[in-house]
């Protein structure tokens, strides 16, 4: 039921991007938004049905950082590595969250909740350094209040939110 | 076909409307702000003027970026005929003190005086400080002034008058000639005459009958957020550039490429595609004439170098955003064959406001090469970080210490950068300089997006060029081998300083592989990825050095003898 689900869904996105011009990107985006990462069958689907090869969807999803090819976890909990927070302890923040979670960058922890990651400027650097937790930003972070940020993440997965 | 809005009509109404309103309150939606609470800020304000049955007489206006991003949520309250008012850090309760205590007294009180009272103080900015009043806006001039998802507000600016003049006044060839007198220059970092570019692409002839132009929104630097927030803030004026540049080139479609990871920036010009072609702006016979030109967007997916405009146009293929060597110029064969004008955000935006003004206006501000003005992205260690627009040929020292305030935690500074991962330090004794395309050229640094970062004696030049490096390393798309192994040996070399392990010959080597890396990468990451490292050196290389000379000191533990 869940693979027809994600049949129809890639259907809806192959008829509104797949017969405009450079629209393979934005069919990636359309899936990653909806499922949070583009898993293979997905991909092999969206094959299928532009009639564009594997290998070619491959390429491209390979080439961009932002595409994620396996499931992120619940929450993801996104370092800022631009200048400005680089500056203002970035690294420091970095080694507090995977103390915290127990997990090196790029990793997810034990249970699949938490994904910690470095990410390119998110251009809020007059809030560096800056951590985002799946779409909530926080701004002039220090490395102690990262336990109080994974708590309240971890509080809402343990009430089912996520 | 009949046209279908006056916008002339529009404009008045929407002014009319503005000016019966007892009070506006302009509160700054950007990212930033957005990030730091203000998104209850709004509603709060809402909510409050409901309360005090004010809901109809005065406008909550959700803005772009205010500028002073590090002290946000910002709130401007602004009551005909008196000061505006600028709050700072605001939190929903302050927001229903500002109805309470601010507005609504403000409000009623016809001629009299009104005092704003004596417990605002701590959250009241000043608007007399060097922040505001050292700053010359041109983009910027509606960002924080505009509500950036209403069309209306932006033509109660004067917004498409640009575009109505020149569609009903100009030849594209007068269009051409107007922006190239004056002396635009590509705002993305290369500083190429706007109106050269224009120019070359109008001569092109249309491949299959098309013709694009693109605008370059993949602001990758990191440390930079200028093309975000002008999209965030003002997204009409970036359309109103683009549909300009389409009439003087002949384009017949725009392409706005932006990264994913800005997605307000992404909503907002798709809302301002979607008014504009509702309103006759975008489309066929575009104001009654005969201009045919639809927009559509495509989003960047993580990859800095695509902000190179041969690896951009590959990626808005849909394919890997890899480069290709130039020429033939995206003026010639770009996008799918046809010829492309590639123009960045920032460079867009001011072409309806010279439109407006006049080329002599614009030509009046800035250097002898360097016309206009300059948004930067300044952060770092300085007091007011933030968004600032400052005219050219302004001395960097006056935009650290005044703009920025100086260091909040009154250590010395030793550098700014500029230009990114593309660009280089500037120490701060040879700050007495202009800020202009080629004076930081010269420098070993460059204009760059605008990118500002201001160091101070807690940062290690050594690693900041390892942390330049290693970004354009992690970015380097790896088609060609000077950029992708001379940046990856490079790399290893000053991990091999930091760690104080390097001898001479490895900064010799450094710096040959620099030149090296320079002169035969195929685009610009890769001939620009070695700037920050070059600038270091050689203003700082007496903190490479010490690196170097504990080492070859004979009583160091890890010190073997050379050759060996």
């Amino acid at each position: 039921m869940a693979e027809e689900a994600a049949a129809v869904h890639i259907g809806r996105i192959a008829k509104q991007w797949g017969k405009k011009r450079g629209s393979l990107i934005m069919m990636l985006h359309a899936i990653q938004d909806q499922r949070g990462y583009v898993p293979r069958d997905a991909a092999l689907e969206l094959a299928r049905q532009v009639d564009v090869p594997l290998a070619r969807i491959y390429e491209v999803l390979t080439f961009y950082n932002y595409f994620k090819t396996s499931s992120p976890g619940k929450a993801v909990v996104s370092v800022c590595t631009g200048t400005a927070c680089h500056l203002k302890g970035a690294p420091d923040i970095l080694a507090a969250l995977g103390e915290e979670l127990g997990v090196a960058d790029g990793e997810a922890s034990e249970d699949g909740n938490f994904h910690l990651q470095s990410v390119r400027c998110v251009g809020c650097c007059g809030l560096a350094p800056v951590v985002t937790v799946n779409a909530t930003v926080y701004g002039k972070v220090k490395p102690a209040e990262m336990r109080g940020i994974i708590g309240q993440w971890q509080d809402r997965i343990d009430a089912g939110e996520l | 076909m009949a046209e279908k809005a006056d916008i002339g009509t529009l404009a008045a109404e929407e002014r009319n409307a503005q000016a019966a309103r007892k009070a506006r309150l302009f509160c700054c939606g950007s990212t930033g702000c957005l990030s730091s609470g203000g998104g209850a800020i709004a509603n709060a304000l809402t909510e409050a003027l409901a309360g005090h049955g004010l809901a109809d007489a005065v406008d909550v206006v959700p803005t772009g970026c205010m500028g002073l991003c590090s002290l946000g949520p910002l709130v401007r309250v602004e009551v005909p005929g008196r000061d505006p008012v600028l709050y700072k850090e605001v939190d929903p309760m302050i927001a229903r003190l500002i109805v309470a205590e601010h507005v609504v007294p403000a409000a009623g009180a016809g001629d009299e005086g009104f005092e704003l009272p004596a417990f605002f103080t701590e959250h009241i900015l000043p608007m007399d400080i060097p922040f505001f009043t050292k700053q010359t806006k041109v983009v910027l001039a509606d960002s924080g002034r505009v509500n950036p998802e209403r069309i209306e507000d932006y033509l109660a600016a004067d917004g498409y008058q640009a575009l109505q003049n020149v569609l009903a006044n100009m030849t594209p060839q007068a269009v051409i000639e107007l922006i190239a007198d004056s002396g635009l220059r590509g705002r993305g970092g290369g500083g190429f005459p706007t109106g050269q570019k224009w120019g070359f692409a109008r001569q092109a002839e249309p491949v299959n009958g098309e013709k694009f132009i693109i605008c370059n929104g993949d602001e990758g630097d990191p440390g930079a957020y200028m093309d975000r927030s002008v999209l965030e803030g003002n997204p009409h004026a970036v359309l109103e550039g683009m549909l300009i540049a389409a009439y003087a080139t002949g384009a017949t479609e725009g392409w706005f490429y932006i990264r994913a990871e800005y997605p307000l920036a992404v909503d907002r010009v798709e809302k301002a595609i979607k008014q504009a072609r509702r309103n006759g702006l975008v489309g066929k016979n575009i104001l009654g004439s005969d201009l045919n030109v639809d927009c559509q967007i495509r989003l960047g997916a993580g990859a800095f170098v695509c902000g190179e405009e041969t690896a951009l146009i590959h990626s808005i293929e849909g394919q890997r955003g890899t480069p290709r060597p130039r020429p033939p110029y995206p003026s010639v064969q770009g996008l799918w064959d046809r010829p492309s004008v590639v123009n960045n955000v920032e460079t867009l935006a001011n072409v309806p406001a010279i439109i407006r003004n006049g080329p002599e206006w614009f030509h009046a501000m800035g250097t002898e090469t360097s016309k206009g003005t300059k948004v930067f992205a300044l952060t770092g260690k300085v007091e007011h970080s933030g968004l600032i627009e400052v005219p050219m040929g302004m001395h960097l020292r006056e935009i650290v210490e005044d703009i920025g305030g100086g260091n909040p935690a009154d250590k010395p500074l030793k550098a700014v950068q500029t230009g990114g991962p593309s660009g280089g330090v500037i120490p701060v004794d040879q700050l007495d300089v202009p800020v202009c395309y080629e004076q930081l050229t010269q420098l070993g640094s460059m204009m760059g997006s605008g990118g500002m970062i201001v160091m101070d004696a807690d940062d290690s030049m050594v690693e900041i060029a390892k942390f330049y490096l290693g970004f354009a390393v992690d970015e380097s798309c790896g088609k060609c081998a000077p950029c992708r192994i001379g940046g990856t040996q490079m790399l290893a070399l000053l991990q091999k300083v930091t760690d104080g392990k390097a001898t001479l010959d490895d900064l010799d080597l450094i710096r040959r592989l620099s030149r090296a890396m320079q002169q035969a990468s195929l685009c610009g990451l890769g001939q620009t990825a070695p700037n920050p490292v070059i600038s270091t050196l050689r203003y700082f290389e007496d903190e490479y050095m010490e690196a170097v000379i504990v080492y070859s000191d004979p009583s160091s533990q890890d010190w073997t003898p050379r050759g060996t």
